[in-house]
C-alpha cells in the first residue's frame, strides 16, 4: 500500500487537476436528451465546454446558472430555478443535472430547496427529471465529482425496490471516469458475446462516441442511457463496478435494489480481464467465446514480444486515482516499473496501489520527480507534452484532456485487445528513444578519420 | 473590485456602444448564457505577455480548465504557457488561509521562474471571501522586489468583455508609465529614415500571424514599443505611455487603455485591421497619417504598391477557385467588416453576416461593402446560423471555434477564425494562408461521402435536415 505525500507547496505550477464540477458533467453526459447545469458564474460553464469540445471533438451541451454580481452576494437559488425553467421551456430535456462550483457552495447554495421551488412554481416541467450534486472544485478532482453525481443520479432516480432479477439477462455496469468511449463499446461487446444485455451507468459510449448523428442539430445529449432504461436497473440480474471510486455508488445501488455487486479496479490488465471474463461466464452460464480466446492468446504473444521493452522501463504516470491504478497495474504487469506516480487528489484507488510513496500534486512535480528517477516514458494528459519535450522522454498520452492527439477519447485500453495495443505503443514509444552507446576514440587509434568523416557527412 | 469601479468601467465615453444595453454589461440569463466570465476575459487579454507569471488566485476549475489554451506566440520566453494557480482548497476557503498560500505562492513562482513580473487574477471564492489581493500584491512587491500586479476580474462581476477592460485598466494603473524606452539600437539606425515609435492594442498574435505585418513595420521604421498583449514583454508594456500614436486592433476590448493613454499622456488612437489587403494597407496609410511625417508617407505608399502588386500576384491563381463562392460570416471578435474585406478581395461573396458585437458605424460600414440585401444575424444560436446557411445557399460558415462541431454535424464547410485558430491570416501574406484553408475545406471530396445515404437506403443513415427528435420523458 502506498503511502501518500500530501501536497507539498502553495502554488500549483501546471496543474493535473480538473474540477470536480466538469467530472460531475462528465457523467450527466451519459444520459440520453440530457443537460448538465453547472450553478456557478457563467465563465465556469464557458471554460468546461472548451475543455470537453476540444477532447472530445464534440458539440457539447452545457448550460450555466449565470451568477453575476448581485446574486453572488444576495443569493443565487432564484437562479437555479430560473435556469431550470428556461432549459425545460427550451431545450426540452429529460434530465437536467445540476452541478454546484465552488462559487456557489462558498456563497451557501440550497439545490435541493431551489429544486423544491422550481417544481411547486412549474408543475408544467413535472416530466423532467433534476439531479443535483455538490461538486466545489475546491475539493477533490475530475474522478471525485463524476462518481458523486453518478450517486446522486441513483440516489434521485432509483427508488428502494425488491424486483432484483427480473430481467435475467440484464446487467448494470457501473462505468468509472477512467474508461474511455472505446473502452465502454468493448464492455458492451464482451457482454454481449455471452448474451447478456448491458446497461452502462452512465453510457458515454452511445452519446460521445464522435458519430454523426441523423439529425443536423441537437441541443441535448444524442444518446446515451435513457431514463427508462434507468429504471430498469433495479430488475437486473447483477451490477459490475468498474473503478474504485465507483464503489460508493455501486454500494447504493446495491441497498436500494438488492442487485448483486461484483468490483473491478479495472480492465486495464490481463489479471483483471480474465476476472471479467469469468464472471461473465458464471453469470451467463455460457463458456468464453472463442474469439476473446484468440485475442487472449494473441495478448500472451505480444506480451512475450513486447517484455523486452517494457521489462525494467521506468515509466512516470499523472493521472487521477482510478486511471493511475489501471495503468500502474498494466506497467508492473510487464516487469516495468511505476517510478513515480503524481494524483490531482486522493481517491480510494491510491490505497490498491503497490508503489512506495504516490504524490497528491501537479505536472511540475511529476517533471521534477520523473528526472530525479530517471524516468524513460510519461503516461499522462496532452498538458505533458512540454514536460516530454523538455525532458526529451516518450509521452503516451491518456486521460483528460487530450487536445492535441486526435482519436485519444476513442482508443481503447480495456480487454485483451486494448493492453495488446498499448504494449504495441509502449514499445513503439520506446524503440524510437533507443539509446546508443556513444563511440569512443581511443587515443592510440591509426583510424585518422574523426575530420574528414565528419566533413563528408555534412556535405562539406 | 467595488461596483462604482465596475461601473466607471462598464462606461467607456470612447465606445459608440455606451449609450446602449448590451454595452460592456448585460447581464447574463440563467439557463440560456454562453461566453466566458470577466476573469476569463481578463487572462486573455493579458496572458499572451509571455515573460510575465501568471497566477489565478481561486480553485481548480478557473486555471485548471483553461491554461495554455491559446493560440498566442512568443518569440522568446515561453513562461505564460506554464498555469500557476493556487488552487485553494475547502480548508483555505474555510480557514481564510487563501492570502497566505497567496503570498507563499508568489514568493514560489520568484524562486522557481525567475519572471520579469507576476500576475494575479482574482477569481470569485476568494473575492466572496473577502481576499485582500491587492495589499498581497503590494507586500510581495515590496518584500522581493518584483512588481506583483493585481488584475481583479472575478468571474461573478461580469462578462468577457468586462474582464478585458478590467485587464486594460490594470496595465494602465500599475504597469504603463513605470519605465522609459530604450534608445533605439544601433542595428536599427538606419540613414534618412527617421523611426516613429508606436503602440498596438488588442493584437494577439493569434498563429504568429502578427510576424507577417511585423517586417513591414520594421522596414518603414515604425518601432511598435509594445503590442498589448500579443508576444509582449513586461518591459514593452511599462513604455506604452511614449508612443506617438496606438492602433486599436480589430477589437475594441481593450478601448479604455487607449482612451486613458490619450488623455493622460496625449497618445493619440485610431482602429484597424490586418485582415485583407484592403485593410493592412489602410492601416500602414493611417499610421504615416497620424505620425504625419511626409517622408514615411512617401515611403508607406511605395511599400504598399509593391506588397500589393506582389501578393495580388500570388492570390490570382485561387481567385478562379473562390470568385463567386458564398460565405456567411460569424464572427466574434474580430469585426465582421474587416473579415468582409478581405474576403472580397478573394471575388468571395458574403451573404450575411453576424453583427451581435458591431457598432451601428461598424454596421453602416457593412452596408456600405456588400450593399442592403446582406442579411445581418443580430443574435444566432447554433441552430439558427444552420437555418441560415441553407436559407442563404451558403458555400462556407466562418464562425469561432464554439460553432465548429456545431457545423460539421450538420455537413457545412467550417473556418475557425477565432482565437484557438492554427494559423495565421494577418497582413498581406497571411491571405495566402486565408485562401489555402478555405479552398481545402469547400473543394474537399468528405462533404459529399457524408451527404449521401448509405448505399443500403436505410434513412436512419441520411441526412434529415434540422429535425429535432421527438421528446420523450423517463
Amino acid at each position: 500500500m502506498a503511502k501518500i505525500h500530501k501536497r507539498k507547496k502553495p502554488l500549483a505550477v501546471a496543474p493535473l487537476k480538473a474540477s470536480q464540477t466538469m467530472g460531475a458533467a462528465l457523467a450527466y453526459l451519459g444520459f440520453n436528451r440530457s443537460m448538465p447545469l453547472m450553478h456557478g458564474s457563467q465563465g465556469c460553464t464557458a471554460f468546461a465546454k472548451v475543455f470537453f469540445v476540444r477532447h472530445f471533438r464534440e458539440p457539447i451541451p452545457l448550460q450555466t446558472t449565470a451568477m453575476d454580481q448581485v446574486s453572488s452576494i444576495m443569493g443565487a437559488d432564484d437562479n437555479i430555478v430560473e435556469a431550470l425553467r428556461a432549459i425545460s421551456d427550451k431545450q426540452k430535456p429529460a434530465l437536467i443535472g445540476l452541478c454546484s462550483t465552488g462559487l456557489a457552495e462558498t456563497q451557501g447554495c440550497d439545490m435541493t430547496g431551489a429544486i423544491g421551488q422550481f417544481r411547486r412554481k412549474y408543475p408544467e416541467f413535472d416530466k423532467v427529471a433534476v439531479v443535483a450534486a455538490n461538486t466545489p472544485d475546491f475539493s477533490g478532482c475530475f474522478e471525485t465529482g463524476y462518481a458523486l453525481a453518478m450517486k446522486a443520479i441513483f440516489e434521485a432516480l432509483i427508488p428502494e425496490s425488491s424486483r432484483a432479477g427480473l430481467r435475467h439477462k440484464q446487467v448494470n455496469v457501473i462505468c468509472g471516469a477512467h474508461l474511455t468511449p472505446g473502452d465502454l463499446e468493448f464492455i458492451c461487446d464482451s457482454i454481449e458475446s455471452f448474451g447478456l444485455r448491458p446497461l452502462l451507468l452512465p453510457d458515454l459510449s452511445t452519446s460521445l462516441d464522435g458519430h454523426l448523428p441523423t439529425e443536423e442539430f441537437n441541443p441535448l445529449t444524442t444518446g446515451g442511457l435513457t431514463l427508462d432504461e434507468l429504471a430498469t436497473a433495479c430488475e437486473s440480474r447483477a451490477t459490475l463496478t468498474i473503478g474504485t471510486s465507483m464503489q460508493a455508488a455501486a454500494e447504493l445501488l446495491q441497498q436500494r435494489t438488492g442487485v448483486e455487486n461484483h468490483a473491478f479496479p479495472h480492465l486495464h490488465s490481463l489479471k483483471q480481464v480474465d476476472r471479467w471474463m469469468m464472471t461473465l461466464a458464471e453469470l451467463s452460464g455460457n463458456e468464453v467465446p472463442s474469439r476473446w480466446r484468440r485475442h487472449r492468446s494473441q495478448l500472451q504473444d505480444a506480451m512475450l514480444d513486447t517484455h523486452f521493452m517494457l521489462g525494467q522501463l521506468r515509466v512516470a504516470i499523472a493521472a487521477d486515482p482510478d486511471l493511475l491504478l489501471a495503468l500502474h497495474d498494466l506497467v508492473v504487469s510487464m516487469g516495468g516499473e511505476v517510478v513515480t506516480a503524481v494524483a490531482p487528489a486522493k481517491g480510494p484507488a491510491l490505497a490498491e496501489l503497490a508503489m512506495e510513496e504516490v504524490q497528491i500534486g501537479d505536472l511540475e512535480d511529476l517533471e521534477n520527480d520523473a528526472r530525479e528517477a530517471r524516468a524513460e516514458l510519461l503516461i499522462g494528459n496532452s498538458h505533458l507534452a512540454e514536460t516530454s519535450a523538455r525532458l526529451h522522454k516518450p509521452l503516451l498520452r491518456a486521460g483528460f484532456p487530450q487536445y492535441d492527439y486526435v482519436g485519444g477519447f476513442q482508443r481503447v485500453w480495456c480487454g485483451y485487445r486494448g493492453i495488446q495495443q498499448t504494449l504495441f505503443d509502449i514499445s513503439n514509444l520506446k524503440l524510437s528513444q533507443h539509446e546508443e552507446i556513444e563511440p569512443y576514440h581511443s587515443i592510440y587509434a591509426q583510424k585518422q578519420d574523426h575530420e574528414p568523416a565528419l566533413k563528408v557527412a555534412s556535405g562539406g | 473590485m467595488k461596483a462604482k469601479d465596475i461601473a466607471e468601467l462598464l462606461d467607456e465615453p470612447a465606445c459608440e456602444h455606451n449609450k446602449k444595453e448590451k454595452s460592456g454589461c448585460a447581464k447574463p440569463k440563467p439557463g440560456a448564457s454562453a461566453g466566458g466570465c470577466a476573469f476569463d476575459g481578463a487572462q486573455i487579454a493579458l496572458l499572451p505577455i509571455a515573460d510575465v507569471a501568471h497566477i489565478v488566485h481561486g480553485p481548480i476549475a478557473c486555471a485548471g480548465s483553461s491554461w495554455d489554451n491559446r493560440g498566442t506566440r512568443s518569440s522568446g520566453p515561453t513562461l505564460y504557457r506554464i498555469g500557476m494557480t493556487t488552487d485553494l482548497t475547502e480548508q483555505d476557503v474555510i480557514m481564510g488561509r487563501g492570502e497566505k498560500r497567496l503570498f507563499h505562492s508568489i514568493k514560489q513562482a520568484i524562486d522557481g521562474y525567475n519572471p520579469s513580473a507576476i500576475f494575479v487574477y482574482n477569481t470569485c471564492v476568494p473575492a466572496l471571501i473577502g481576499d485582500d489581493v491587492d495589499a498581497v500584491c503590494k507586500a510581495a512587491t515590496e518584500r522581493w522586489g518584483t512588481p506583483v500586479v493585481p488584475v481583479d476580474g472575478a468571474g461573478f462581476y461580469g462578462t468577457k468583455n468586462l474582464g478585458n477592460r478590467i485587464a486594460g485598466e490594470a496595465m494602465f494603473k500599475h504597469v504603463i508609465g513605470t519605465r522609459e524606452p530604450d534608445p533605439v539600437p544601433e542595428a536599427g539606425r538606419r540613414e534618412g529614415i527617421k523611426v516613429h515609435d508606436v503602440n498596438l492594442v488588442g493584437e494577439y498574435n493569434i498563429a504568429g500571424e502578427f510576424w507577417h505585418v511585423l517586417p513591414l513595420l520594421d522596414e518603414l521604421g515604425i518601432r511598435v514599443l509594445c503590442t498589448l498583449s500579443g508576444d509582449a514583454r513586461f518591459r514593452e508594456v511599462q513604455t506604452m505611455h511614449r508612443a506617438e500614436v496606438t492602433m486599436m486592433v480589430c477589437s475594441k476590448a481593450m478601448l479604455n487603455v487607449a482612451r486613458k493613454m490619450e488623455d493622460k499622456y496625449g497618445v493619440p488612437w485610431f482602429e484597424g485591421s490586418f485582415y485583407g489587403i484592403t485593410d493592412t494597407s489602410q492601416a500602414l496609410r493611417d499610421f504615416a497619417k497620424a505620425i504625419n511625417d511626409p517622408d514615411l508617407t512617401e515611403r508607406t505608399e511605395a511599400l504598399i504598391e509593391r506588397e500589393e502588386k506582389r501578393i495580388r500576384a500570388a492570390l490570382e491563381p485561387w481567385r478562379e477557385r473562390l470568385e463567386g463562392k458564398r460565405v456567411l460570416l460569424y464572427t466574434g471578435g474580430v469585426k465582421s467588416w474587416s473579415v468582409i474585406s478581405a474576403l472580397q478581395d478573394l471575388g468571395m461573396k458574403v451573404v450575411a453576416t453576424g453583427t451581435k458585437k458591431s457598432t451601428e458605424e461598424d454596421k453602416a460600414r457593412i452596408r456600405e461593402l456588400m450593399g442592403d440585401d446582406t442579411k445581418m444575424i443580430e443574435e444566432g444560436g447554433a441552430k439558427e446560423l444552420i437555418q441560415i446557411v441553407h436559407d442563404y445557399k451558403a458555400d462556407i460558415l466562418i464562425a469561432g471555434g464554439r460553432n465548429l462541431y456545431t457545423a460539421l454535424k450538420a455537413r457545412i464547410p467550417f473556418l475557425d477564425i477565432n482565437q484557438e485558430r492554427e494559423f495565421g491570416y494577418a497582413g498581406y501574406q497571411g491571405m495566402l494562408e486565408l485562401v489555402r484553408q478555405l479552398a481545402l475545406t469547400m473543394e474537399s471530396p468528405i462533404w459529399q461521402a457524408v451527404r449521401e445515404p448509405a448505399p443500403w437506403g436505410e434513412r436512419s443513415d441520411s441526412i434529415e435536415p434540422l429535425q429535432l427528435a421527438e421528446v420523450k420523458h423517463g
